[in-house]
């Protein structure tokens, strides 16, 4: 699992490489978190095109920071989304409160 | 049903047994020549069951998680998934959509989800104090329609 986070315009970018479970998301969470708290940009963008694999902790781990942006009235958006993963996000409803490109 | 070949696995919840789970059986069922996205759905479903062992099952404690991965006739794939944690007061509840008692933790409530809409079958069996049995079937090369 790799992250790499920079920001441009006011938009931070979270880039997510590797596989997604309950064992990795806790270092993505305080990665991400970490650098946004500080930041505290307009909008997050979590860059999933290097995902190979994702279970339902990712559920909880796109929630947590749509929450988290929210405190400040920032917004998250998730990119780069593969059939499979988009399988997962489906059955979450979760496209209807963040915005999917 | 026939055994056509069978795989036994034992690994302790560690949480990096997690992608181990997932890594073992995906190399066992290769031999079944499953399409990329029925392995995809097989490996998020051990990975979903193998997390709420870990996860819940043994809670503050270790243990031992049991995998069995068997290879029926007719192209069928039977997982058994045992550890012997906490155990499920009311399984019935445990299984609706969203129902989690770790939501400070960031679990979604949605593991029983994945795993029922993933595979074809799945059986949840638990006792309280005796620990957690989830059985899941796939047939390969029918889309869930056979
Ligand atoms: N193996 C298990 N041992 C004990 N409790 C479990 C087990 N699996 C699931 N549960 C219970 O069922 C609930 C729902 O599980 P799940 O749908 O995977 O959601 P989550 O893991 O996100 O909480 C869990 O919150 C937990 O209370
Ligand atoms: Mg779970």
């Amino acid at each position: 699992m790799k992250i790499n986070i920079t920001s441009e315009n006011g938009t931070a970018i979270a880039v997510l490489c590797g596989e997604i479970d309950h064992h990795s998301a806790r270092t993505l969470r305080s990665e991400i978190d970490r650098f946004v708290i500080t930041m505290q940009p307009e909008r997050l963008a979590m860059d999933f095109s290097g995902i190979t694999f994702m279970d339902s902790s990712g559920i909880g781990l796109i929630i947590g920071r749509y929450k988290l942006m929210k405190e400040w009235g920032g917004q998250l958006e998730i990119r780069g989304t593969q059939p499979y993963i988009r399988r997962v996000l489906k059955l979450s409803g979760i496209e209807r409160i963040v915005k999917i490109v | 049903m026939k055994i056509l070949n069978e795989m036994k696995i034992i690994l302790p919840s560690n949480s990096v047994n997690e992608g181990a789970a997932r890594a073992a059986v995906s190399s066992f069922l290769i031999q079944a020549d499953p399409t990329v996205e029925e392995l995809s759905d097989i490996r998020t479903a051990v990975s979903e069951a193998v997390t709420n062992a870990i996860v819940h099952g043994y809670r503050g404690t270790k243990g031992n998680i049991e995998i069995i991965v068997r290879l029926l006739s007719e192209r069928e794939i039977y997982i058994r998934i045992k550890d012997r944690g906490c155990g499920i007061s009311d399984v019935k509840q445990a299984m609706e959509p969203l129902f989690t008692t770790a939501p400070e933790e960031e679990r979604s409530g949605l593991g029983f989800s994945v795993m029922e809409s993933f595979t074809d079958k799945l059986r949840v069996s638990s006792k309280t104090g005796k620990g957690t049995t989830v059985t899941m079937r796939k047939r390969l090369g029918c889309n869930g329609n056979c």
